[in-house]
């Protein structure tokens, strides 16, 4: 009897310095085996960015977030800078091939140039994601903006605004960057898309800028001296385009020319619509891209698949913005995203 | 002189000469809207940046040197200028700032050059980059610059007219009257032939060739910083890109399609002008007849070697007209 109940005094005594133990220990709670995993995965990793150039407020934005999402999960990420050079950008991209970093964000100059370097590093092992301007050869990912959608949404601005009847004529000026980059080739698609179906609509000029602001003024200027009645204009790039803007103030034809621009949505781009250079500004949005950038670096550095096995692409959302909408929401600066 | 039509095909300027005045006559006759007023200050106006820069290129050149480096210091100095505004210091302050950075770079190039005693061409070329890869680390982050909203001084240039001529055609006109007085009156423009002909008798009879120098590339750089301003005001932006773009080739292409030759010692006012006036005319026609960027290139690639050939078979080079240095 005496036994009995030191054991039950024992027992109890047990209890309540070992149940307090247990419970503490499952305040600790749960390892989750996928978070472990996803940041074993990711750390030691190794990601190049081989962009056109750096210091333009499209691949500054994307470094920016590529690199802060490197530094959480532990990954090495560099930039190979070949500064708008088309032949430097090939000889970075064999020497990454070289290399052999686990992917590299590819950023082409154009649809042809980098395309067989493309397969080649797939087929070495190396994983490529595209970034807003593709190449002839599909890979691992694409994500970016859809220029032909950008070219109808264009296309399709200019003319509900001259259109039969609508503005002082049915004449519309296009003005595009270099001929072979996809942006140009694509959004051109776009449209003419649009256009064909618009037979009153006369393109009353086609000319590459270069990108140059400056021959984008002249170019305008020398249209508007051609067709002072000038209904339309459509640019393919903001950087370029405040030439253009610049010349339609100076003649004095903000309300005639409907002038719609396409571009990353840097707060400098939206600053050019509240001032009115801009009638339409079509986004692609760069911190989004961003976003869907890191989501996609992770899923491709965590995938067991071979580099070319599957492929996927993702055109983001376009963003129109008017006067109406240039607000932080839609207009970044690179200061907020580093 | 003697202006025989004869004699004046036997020069490069001559045959570029009768080149614009073919090219001007078949546009004005085939393009109905080419000769008017309107157009015409639009064609002076696409011209009058590249014109002002060449003026620059020019006065090096006829020294027997070349200035890679203008766009350089152009983009660098101006961007520097519009950041320096955003952040707050009072526009007379930003320029001249931008101006004394332009000035610091060109003196800094002429003393290599001229201390040194390295090839215009190399320094230049080496300058450039250091110039731009310093701007882009240290001045301004992104290659876009904006020029700020409400800046009236911008929208004077860019927008103003004096008796109907934009005010950029007026400040382009003013330059090329002083460089132009300078070359022609003045002992030290004088000292500039006299370099480029013999750069060893220049100096021994006694010009100061290296201070010369060094105040030769100051004003190149401080020309290119104007030329920065009417591009920002003209544009209301400046875009460092163009430091990688073709503008130095067109620049060249101006001076030597003018008839400056790159060796030295001889070259006016009225051959930048002239090669101007023929890359404008035929860039303006060919927007107009809306011709695609490729046969524009092409174009323009002919008339540059077509001038090149037609003044090789007028002017055969032999020993006695060929010249150290000859390009």
């Amino acid at each position: 009897m005496k036994s009995t109940l030191k054991y039950v005094l024992a027992m109890g005594l047990a209890l309540q310095v070992c149940v307090p133990m247990a419970m503490a220990q499952g305040t600790k709670g749960l390892e989750n085996p996928r978070s472990t995993k996803f940041h074993s995965d990711l750390s030691g990793k190794t990601v190049a960015f081989l962009p056109l150039s750096m210091g333009f407020d499209l691949t500054e934005g994307w470094a920016a977030q590529m690199r802060k999402q490197a530094d959480r999960l532990g990954y090495s990420f560099e930039i190979r800078d070949p500064a708008w050079s088309t032949d430097a950008g090939t000889r970075a991209l064999q020497s990454l091939i070289g290399e052999a970093p686990d992917l590299i964000v590819v950023h082409n100059p154009d649809i042809q140039s980098y395309a067989r370097l493309l397969k080649q590093a797939q087929s070495k092992g190396v994983k490529i994601l595209q970034i807003n301007l593709e190449s002839n050869t599909t890979t691992d990912s694409y994500v970016g903006a859809d220029w032909t959608e950008i070219g109808e949404q264009a296309a399709n601005a200019v003319v509900a605004q001259c259109s039969e009847g609508k503005g002082p004529s049915n004449k519309v000026a296009i003005d595009t960057g270099v001929p072979t980059a996809a942006s140009d080739v694509f959004q051109l698609d776009g449209i003419y898309r649009v256009l064909d179906k618009h037979p009153e609509i006369e393109v009353v000029s086609q000319q590459a800028t270069e990108y140059n602001a400056e021959k984008a003024r002249s170019i305008m200027d020398t249209v508007l001296q051609q067709h002072p009645d000038l209904c339309g204009s459509i640019g393919i790039w903001d950087n370029q385009d405040t030439g253009t803007a610049s010349a339609i103030k100076q003649a004095g034809k903000q309300d005639q020319v409907f002038l719609v621009t396409s571009g990353g949505g840097n707060a400098v781009g939206c600053e050019n619509v509240s001032n009115g250079m801009f009638d339409l500004y079509i986004s692609y949005n760069v911190p989004l891209q961003g976003d869907i950038l890191n989501a996609e670096i992770a899923r491709l550095l965590q995938s067991d698949a071979k580099a070319g096995d599957n492929k996927a692409v993702y055109f983001n959302p376009l963003t129109l913005i008017d006067k109406s909408n240039v607000n932080p929401r839609n207009c970044w600066t690179l200061d907020a995203l580093k | 002189m003697n202006w025989s039509l004869g004699k004046m095909l036997k020069t490069q300027e001559g045959v570029v000469l009768a080149l614009t005045a073919g090219t001007l006559v078949l546009f004005a006759i085939f393009l109905p809207s080419f000769l008017t007023a309107g157009n015409l200050i639009s064609l002076v106006r696409s011209m009058s940046i590249l014109g002002l820069l060449s003026l620059a290129m020019a006065m090096v050149v006829i020294s027997r040197g070349v200035d890679i480096s203008v766009i350089a210091t152009m983009v660098v100095s101006v961007s520097w200028v519009l950041v320096l505004q955003r952040n707050g210091v009072p526009l007379g302050a930003t320029l001249v700032l931008g101006g004394l950075l332009a000035a610091l770079v060109g003196a800094l190039i002429g003393a290599v050059i001229a201390y040194g005693e390295i090839p215009p061409i190399f320094a230049t070329l080496a300058a450039g980059s250091v110039v731009y890869g310093a701007g882009r680390t240290w001045l301004f982050k992104l290659e876009m610059q904006n020029v700020p909203p409400d800046s009236s001084f911008f929208t004077a240039i860019g927008n103003g007219q004096i008796f109907g001529i934009p005010v950029i055609i007026v400040v382009f006109a003013g330059f090329c009257v002083l460089v132009h007085l300078f070359l022609t009156r003045t002992r030290l423009g004088w000292a500039l032939y006299a370099m480029g002909n013999n750069p060893a008798a220049a100096r021994n009879s006694g010009f100061a060739i290296r201070p010369l120098t060094v105040g030769l590339y100051t004003a190149s750089s401080l020309i290119a910083f104007v030329a920065g301003l009417l591009i920002a005001a003209s544009t209301n932006s400046i875009n460092a890109r163009l430091y990688n773009s073709t503008m130095i080739y067109d620049i060249l292409l101006i001076v030597v399609l003018g008839g400056i030759g790159l060796n030295g010692g001889h070259g006016r006012v009225r051959n930048v002008l002239l090669g101007a006036a023929l890359v404008g005319i035929l860039l303006n026609g060919m927007t107009i007849l809306n011709v695609n960027f490729t046969t524009q290139n092409l174009v323009k690639g002919v008339v540059l070697l077509s001038a090149i050939v037609i003044d090789a078979i007028l002017n055969p080079r032999d020993e006695q007209t060929s010249q150290q240095g000859d390009l």
